[in-house]
């Protein structure tokens, strides 16, 4: 009977660190508490939802169905819009086009932050400063308007919009990065690489990346969230990519003048908008409260 | 359950300072227990020792003795007599009145225990103004807290002007730190003072100060002490009784006398045995497993698992702690065979090859700096091949720097480093693969040096890949070999750091050294953050494979005793300059050099506390009989 | 590198910071020039459209001074941004300066009286749910709040313009109608949807970072030492949590202020109210280069001086930081 792995080191003034956990099993693990599942479960729905349903739409965006500012009934079963338009129709082709930019836009600005917060970190000379005021200098505009200017200069293009949200979301992926590396980079496992003289590149991506997931996965979903509300926000102040198309965003700005007539014409995509981040928040939220909680019971005893 | 049937025959209850009796605390959420069946007294002025390595429980025994137990854990039984009250029984308030003021803490780590945005004066006097009006552990009602503080930082040896008390605690060293604590606890002269491991990550000279401070306060003050430690040698210097806790419990419970000539429980001859000693090179012997943790417990004997004197009877049930003389009980069903075996030694002096003439490695002139501020001034020596040189020295002596130089890790110096006959590059990435094959160094911390996000086996197989010395199956069977090499087995491979033990976790880390040949082996306080027990180990298998691959080896380390196991030669650095450099037995022997003797009288060891008691050698571990 | 002179003391950290600040603008204006004027293309046509006549193209060209080298340019824009000059408003044909200033006034008014609001608020949340953690309020809270996080702010202003103005109550008005010339403190019923849907948005994602940092002090060594020495509890948390806590509240009042200003875009253009967010929205639909110019520089210097004045007043209330220097 071999014994259980216990801790055995003495408090000699050596910090016991808490080692961080695997990505897969954080993600595992994270899904154990009901607001992840529920998150999950919000974005899955409505992820579904904008993919699935322009097929699964009754009429077209554009095909008027009846009187303007309907109520629910009849052949429209949220009511119609303020041109006469199918509520259900557009609403179930409007999600797309919102979250196919923000994905991108996140995804893109993720992978560039990475691998500049990661040079950062593990530079930690004057590369690090000039990087880091670089991103101060982004990071001096809201994201909105940075978005704003660019839409002002070139147009409302889907591109221009990608290009600007990544652009915001570099530096604030980037500055987390750095901040999860730093103490990673004073490890001594890094330490052994480099004198064995293991290449940079490696270091930066094989040693140092997978140990800076936590924090690195709650702010990318954080930053999910906050993309999905920018493109939205941006249609809604009239700057959508597709003036006639539907887009929840575009929609809350059409019927926001009829509320008091037909209210589902906004609430509809309001509804739908709320829940989608609201999922993604509850998912950032999960993750990091897993990552705190195996801290915790890892550091006492 | 198990209460003592004797009582020392010194103290009758109502004399002790504080008695406890059947104390249990567990894991609050869970009920599981980390510490049971704690029975001891402590009589004024009198310094107890608490022994124990990691996950004994000490620390929070100790913090019991304020009525506090750690976010997670509950005082689940037992009393806590303190004049009479049994303090696990007051209210909140009637708590917080004792606490500072009838019994006192003294924390491991002053710096974190200190507010950072507050001075150091207002904490200390915060202590007195907070029981101002109420009596005193003497009885007495404080009146002037000015004349107080002067005379307490006198006591501690600290100076007593208010300009010192302007300072905020990352202003002072961590002695000073550490005495202002010892001012904090002291200021209300209470009964009783919990001191928890108090000379954690200090010099060893401040140590020394701290140490006697401790001792002469408590002497003046006529105050009960519990001290809690790791270190044997320091509590045998210190300390009148003292109890050793394995696994939540008291195994054994005598005076210092008692159990560090004969102990009657295996596991505190172990652990004795398992401490180097400055004389002699005798061979280090730790303890093969690991303590279980709480919830993972075995029935019966905590220690049977790892004995070599368990017999049947010893897995089925717990034994009592029971009196085997007067003042002396120990937990153990063969007791009294333990403390009649036969004192033998164990290992025989080690065998140390004789070094070669050619120099596997050597330093000429090694001036190195950080920033614009020089640590080693001009260091100059030589590493013979198969031989083990030990650099000791206090924090800031420049042995780490001298170290990660050697390694390529610490670019700034000047001078020559030469392996071999190969002239070594200030940065490790300017040498060439060979160079940087046959120099391998394994660091302190054994968390931070392994990437928890790899397999043991990734680990250990990736210095192969990277010199190319091996590749698939064949790099696969190296791993294996290693693992096997370093007393783990191939099944660790698949592992993740996070799934063993900091014993463990070093040997991984010397197996990934050792996987590609190096000609040198840096060895950077190795054995600092294990346990004595671990440490014995680790060095004994160092030691080993020093001898059996005839590599060149550099052990650093600031434990002068752990030399005399490990080493033939020895450097001892002060201030960046070599103070004494020869042969281990001759320079710890008999030191040549003022600054030598000077730290070897500072370093508490097992036999001058003996030796002051008037009493032999130790004993070590009793001849294994099932 | 300028940030590595070193300077003595707290002046000298201050100096720097503000050198560094200072830094960080002109990059900002560069990046705001390029992005508007420096652009390959042409602005000209960009803002007049395609169907704009060359006369009318050249004439914009001259206008804004397209025709000299880019240097040139954003010399003669720099040094009249320096000087007070913000330029013309293309939509408008006024100096940019009488253009913004009194939506400029309205915005400041919105954005003080949210602060004034939001940032005790957070503060007051955020700790008192650190102080009950794991309790009923703090589970409570902290879900409402983060839910509340989450949802974009036009969201917001929509679903309280729907709940207070127009289809479940009329307690409100759903749009602020100040008249030109006033100000918004003459009518104060038009702040409070706006300044309620800036509280909404803020408040909450700032209460939570000042619960963690809270929760950070509390669980501290020197926070359990304190209670070890037998303080009264009171004094635990005034003397001893409290100034450590207050570090990071400097930087989330910070925070609070630039969300707000970010917030305020989409807000006024909700509510329309004449601030400069709605001003933007305006500007960028038209194309008004100048004003979009003008605006860009304006919230970013406002950024750059709160993250100065927090990372100032950080040093200020932690010792450790002020003796390194």
């Amino acid at each position: 009977m071999i014994p259980a792995a216990g801790p055995d080191v003495a408090a000699a003034g050596v910090p016991l660190e808490t080692p961080p956990v695997r990505a897969t099993s954080l993600l595992r693990r994270s899904l154990r508490l009901w607001r992840t599942r529920i998150g999950v479960g919000l974005v899955g729905l409505l992820v579904l939802l904008a993919i699935v349903g322009p097929f699964v739409a009754p009429y077209g965006q554009s095909a008027p169905v009846g009187a303007p500012n309907a109520l629910p009934g009849g052949k429209a079963a949220l009511g119609t819009d303020y041109l006469g338009q199918d509520v259900l129709s557009r609403l179930l082709d409007g999600g797309r086009s919102i979250l196919i930019t923000a994905f991108i836009a996140t995804a893109a600005g993720l992978i560039v932050g990475v691998v500049i917060g990661l040079i950062a970190a593990y530079a930690r000379n004057a590369l690090d400063d000039v990087l880091m005021r670089a991103m101060d200098v982004i990071m001096a505009f809201p994201q909105i308007m940075l978005a704003l200017v660019a839409v002002a200069v070139v147009g409302a293009h889907a591109w221009v919009i990608v290009v600007a949200l990544a652009l915001t979301t570099v530096p604030r992926i980037a500055r987390v990065a750095r901040g999860a590396a730093l103490p990673v980079v004073e490890r001594d496992f890094i330490a052994c690489a480099e004198a064995m003289g293991v290449p940079r590149w490696r270091i930066l991506f094989v040693e140092l990346l997978p140990n800076t997931l936590g924090p690195l996965m709650v702010e990318a979903s954080l930053r999910m969230t906050y993309s999905i509300a920018v493109i939205a926000a941006l249609a809604f102040l009239g700057l959508s990519t597709d003036p006639n198309g539907a887009n929840w965003g575009t929609m809350i700005y059409e019927n926001q003048t009829v509320l008091p007539i037909q209210p589902w014409g906004a609430v509809a995509p309001i509804i739908a908008i709320a829940l989608l981040t609201m999922g993604t928040g509850l998912i950032g939220d999960g993750i990091a409260r897993t990552a705190a909680g195996i801290d915790r019971s890892r550091g006492g005893e | 359950m198990n209460t003592p049937a004797v009582a020392s025959e010194s103290a009758e209850p109502a004399q002790a300072a504080v008695t406890v009796r059947d104390l249990q605390i567990d894991v609050a959420e869970t009920r599981t227990p980390v510490v049971t069946d704690i029975s001891f007294e402590i009589t004024p002025g009198e310094v107890f020792g608490l022994v124990g390595e990691s996950g004994s429980g000490k620390t929070t025994v100790g913090l019991a003795l304020l009525g506090h137990a750690r976010h997670g854990l509950a005082i689940a039984g037992g009393s806590v007599l303190l004049g009479g009250r049994d303090i696990l029984a007051l209210s909140d308030e009637q708590l917080r009145r004792l606490r500072g003021s009838v019994v006192s803490y003294v924390p491991q780590d002053p710096a974190s225990s200190l507010n950072p945005a507050l001075r150091v004066g207002l904490q200390l006097r915060e202590v007195l103004e907070a029981h101002a009006g109420e009596r005193d552990g003497r009885g007495a009602v404080r009146a002037d807290h000015s004349a107080r503080i002067a005379e307490t930082m006198r006591e501690v040896a600290l100076p007593d002007d208010p300009r010192f008390l302007r300072r905020y605690p990352h202003e002072l060293s961590g002695g000073q730190q550490q005495r202002i604590g010892l001012a904090m606890a002291f200021a209300n002269r209470p009964r009783l003072i919990v001191l928890d491991e108090p000379t954690t990550g200090l010099d060893v000279t401040t140590q020394a100060h701290v140490l006697s401070t401790v001792r002469e306060l408590a002497k003046l003050h006529d105050v009960a002490a519990l001290y809690v430690s790791h270190d044997l040698a320091v509590v045998a210097a210190l300390a009148r009784r003292v109890a050793v806790m394995y696994a939540g419990r008291i195994v054994e419970l005598g005076t210092a006398e008692a159990l560090f000539t004969s102990a009657g429980h295996p596991y505190t001859r172990r652990l004795i045995g398992a401490i180097p000693r400055l004389t002699g090179g005798r061979s280090l012997l730790g303890i093969p497993g690991h303590a279980a943790s709480p919830g993972n417990r075995p029935p019966g004997c905590s220690f049977a698992p790892r004995c070599s004197l368990r017999i049947e009877q010893c897995e089925q049930e717990i034994p009592a702690l029971r009196p085997v003389s007067a003042d002396h009980m120990v937990r153990c069903i063969r007791a009294e065979e333990v403390l009649t075996q036969e004192q033998r030694r164990i290992g025989d002096p080690i065998d140390m090859p004789a070094a070669e003439d050619l120099a596997a490695l050597r330093l000429d002139s090694v001036v190195a700096s950080y920033g614009r501020v020089e640590v080693v001034h001009s260091v100059s020596l030589s590493l013979a091949a198969h031989e083990c040189l030990a650099l000791v020295g206090e924090s800031g002596s420049g042995k780490t720097t001298i170290a990660r130089a050697i390694a390529g890790l610490h670019r700034n110096w000047t001078g020559k480093i030469t392996l071999g006959d190969v002239p070594l590059q200030a940065s490790a990435r300017r040498r060439d693969a060979d160079s940087r094959r046959r120099i391998q160094y394994i660091f302190q911390n054994p968390y931070g040096s392994l990437n928890p996000r790899r397999t043991v086996g990734d680990i250990i197989e990736q210095p192969l890949r990277l010199f190319g010395t091996a590749s698939g199956r064949d790099a696969s069977r190296r791993v294996a070999e290693m693992l096997e090499r370093v007393s783990l087995t191939a099944s660790y491979a698949a592992r993740y750091p996070d799934q063993l033990s900091g014993g463990e976790r070093q040997r991984v880390a010397i197996a990934r050294a050792l996987v590609c040949d190096p000609a040198v082996l840096v060895c950077d306080e190795v054995t600092s953050a294990l346990d004595v027990s671990v440490q014995a180990a680790i060095v004994e298998l160092l030691g080993n494979l020093q001898r059996d691959l005839g590599l060149s080896m550099l052990f650093i380390t600031h434990n002068l005793p752990l030399v005399r196991s490990i080493a033939q030669r020895v450097a001892v650095l002060h201030e960046g300059v070599i103070a004494e450099i020869g042969d281990a037995a001759q320079v710890l022997g008999t030191p040549g050099q003022p600054y030598t003797r000077q730290l070897i009288a500072d370093t508490p060891s097992l036999e001058v506390a003996i030796a002051e008691v008037g009493l032999g050698e130790p004993p070590v571990e009793p001849a294994p009989t099932g | 590198m300028l940030a590595r002179i070193r300077w003595g003391g707290v002046p000298g950290f201050v100096i720097r910071r503000v050198l560094l600040g200072l830094i960080v603008l002109i990059m900002v204006s560069i990046v705001v020039f390029a992005a508007t004027q420096a652009l390959p293309g042409d602005p000209a046509r960009a803002i007049l459209g395609r169907s704009a006549t060359p006369q009318s193209l050249a004439a914009l060209r001259l206008k804004l001074h397209l025709n000299q080298p880019v240097f040139t340019q954003y010399w003669t824009w720099l040094t009249g941004l320096l000087r007070g000059n913000l330029g013309t408003s293309l939509a408008a044909q006024e100096p940019v300066t009488t253009l913004l200033r009194p939506k400029l006034v309205n915005s400041s008014v919105l954005v003080a009286v949210s602060a004034i609001l939001s940032i005790p608020l957070s503060i007051a949340i955020g700790s008192w749910a650190a102080l009950k953690r794991e309790k009923i309020f703090d589970t409570l809270s902290s879900n409402l709040l983060l839910v509340l996080a989450a949802i974009p702010e036009f969201v917001v202003a929509v679903v309280l313009v729907l709940l207070l103005a127009t289809t479940v109550s009329h307690v409100l008005p759903a749009i602020s109608n100040i008249p030109p010339g006033s100000g918004p403190w003459n009518y104060p019923s038009a702040l409070v949807l706006p300044v309620l849907t800036l509280v909404i948005v803020v408040a909450p994602y700032v209460a939570r970072i000042v619960r963690a940092s809270m929760i950070e002090v509390l669980e501290s060594d020197y926070i359990e030492m304190a209670r070890l020495k037998g303080l009264p509890e009171r004094t635990v948390m005034i003397r001893h949590a409290l100034p450590n806590a207050l570090g990071p509240v400097f930087q989330v009042i910070a925070l609070n202020l630039a969300y707000l200003a970010g917030g305020i875009v989409v807000v006024e253009f909700v509510f329309a109210y004449a601030g400069i967010g709605s001003a933007l929205r305006d500007a960028v639909l038209n194309h008004d280069l100048p004003v979009v110019q003008a605006l860009a520089m304006l919230i970013a210097a406002l950024y750059v001086a709160l993250n100065l004045l927090a990372d100032v007043a950080t040093i200020m209330v932690t010792p450790r930081l002020r003796t390194r220097l």
